[in-house]
This record gives C-alpha cells, structure tokens and sequence, in this order.
C-alpha cells in the first residue's frame, strides 16, 4: 500500500495484460486463417474429385480456399459438364469411368455438382480464368455462374497464391 | 450475486449430424456446415462409421478452437463424436 500512488497503473497493466492473453487463448480461431489455393488445370473426372475432396477439407477444417480453373479444368465449368471429364488413366473408352462411377455410387461418394455446392456453402472461392475463356471461345453464359466469384487472370492467381501456405497445381 | 448470474444459462441447442455409411470427405464437411449453423455454446453430435474420420473430425475441432466433448465407439465401428461450439 505504500506504492498506493504507482499500484493502480501497475495493476491495470497487468490486468489488461492478463485479458489480452484470454482473449488470444479464447478467439485463437478467430486470427485471419491459413489458405490453400488450387489451380484446377485438368479437367479429368477424377482430378477434379481431388480437388473438390482437398478444397472441402481444407474448409471443414478451418482454412480458407480458393480454386482457380483454367485450361481443360475451366471447361468443366460449363454447364452440366462438372463431370463429364474422362478419368486420366483406364478410361478405356468410356469403360473405366463406368466402373468408377459404379463403385463410388455403391460407397456412396458425393457426386461432384453437390460437392462444389459444399465448397461454396463453406466460404470456398472460384475464379474462373478469362483467357482460357476467349481460347476456347466460352462465353460466361454457359457456365455455372452460381459458382464463380470472379472472371480473372494470373494475377488473381498470385494475389491468392502468396497469401497462402499451400498451392497445388491440379 | 455471481451465483446468480451463472444461473443465467441461456438454452443450449443440441445439433445432430448422422453420417454413418457415408465416406471421405462427407462426415467432416457436414460437421462443419454444422459447426457453421451452430451458436457459441450449443452442442453437435456426428455419428458416423467412416474409420478415418473418427481420427480427423477432432483434428479439425483443434484447428478451430473449439472443444471435444467426446469420443465414443461401438463394437461394429459406429462411432459418436460431441463437439462445443
């Protein structure tokens, strides 16, 4: 008590100290979360599967993700071709897929429209790349505009890229 | 007084998410639209038979923040994961 003069400044500090550490121990999850970014080059069924299953998880376990189309991947975001690609190894003519397709109905794997409805129900961002778009003549009316947030180029890309700790090249 | 404060619990909500015979990446995506639709204090229950899920549910409840309550496992494989939001 013989501090009375100085004890109340130092009291307040610690106790402001104190609530700091709480509310950083308590509101961890709140920091600005680490992100992942895709670049969804294929458009192989069974690519754009892993990219979908990789960008939910990261979502589902509190990452922030943005996939970026372009090329082959771009293309199938036109309407009604989510999954129209074909498998990037024993397609055999059409063949394998079925028998893909078959199995992953029989253990009940979510088809790919209802997974890219999760990506974008848990705060997922899609870019769509506007040059593959005058390459291959798309216009934005064919594609799923209900999924893409923005009509973009490489820079975007980077943009995204260097705020994140992961980036695959799909 | 503080007593009585404490007593002053709001109503907590208990969100059920039944995944059993769904797979990869099924359980932990629902537990998070679940968690997302959830208010701070109310309880989510998954109940689900994917194995590797049972492991991954609760590594994405530490990435969040938030609190396992609890992990239960039944002699077929169904398990039952309690979270607080």
């Amino acid at each position: 008590m013989k501090c009375s003069q100085a004890a109340p400044d130092v009291e307040t500090g610690a106790a402001v100290a104190d609530r700091d550490v709480a509310q950083v121990e308590g509101e961890a999850h709140r920091r600005k979360p680490e992100k992942i970014t895709l670049i969804v080059h294929s458009g192989d069924f069974d690519k754009l599967y892993s990219a979908f299953i990789i960008g939910n998880g990261a979502l589902s376990m509190g990452m922030e993700a943005s996939m970026y189309f372009t090329f082959w991947g771009l293309s199938r975001l036109r309407r009604g071709r989510l999954a129209s690609g074909p498998l990037s190894k024993m397609h055999l003519l059409g063949l394998g897929k079925l028998m893909v397709k078959r199995r992953m109905r029989k253990q009940r794997v979510r088809p790919l429209e209802e997974m890219a409805r999760d990506f974008r129900e848990l705060g997922g961002k899609i870019f769509a790349c506007d040059m593959t778009m005058d390459i291959m003549g798309i216009k934005a009316e064919q594609l799923h505009q209900e999924l893409i947030d923005e009509y973009c180029a490489v820079g975007t890309y980077i943009r995204e890229a260097r705020e994140s700790t992961v980036t695959l090249f799909i | 007084m503080s007593c009585e404060k404490e007593r002053e619990v709001p109503s907590v909500a208990e969100i059920k998410v039944d995944c059993r015979g769904e797979t990869c990446p099924v359980p932990l995506v629902e537990t998070r639209k679940a968690l997302r639709r959830a208010q701070p204090g109310d309880i989510v229950k998954i109940v689900g038979t994917h194995p590797s899920s049972k492991k991954e549910i609760p590594m994405a409840v530490e990435a969040l923040g938030l609190s396992l309550l609890g992990i239960e496992e039944r002699e077929d494989g169904e398990w039952t994961i309690k979270i607080k939001r």
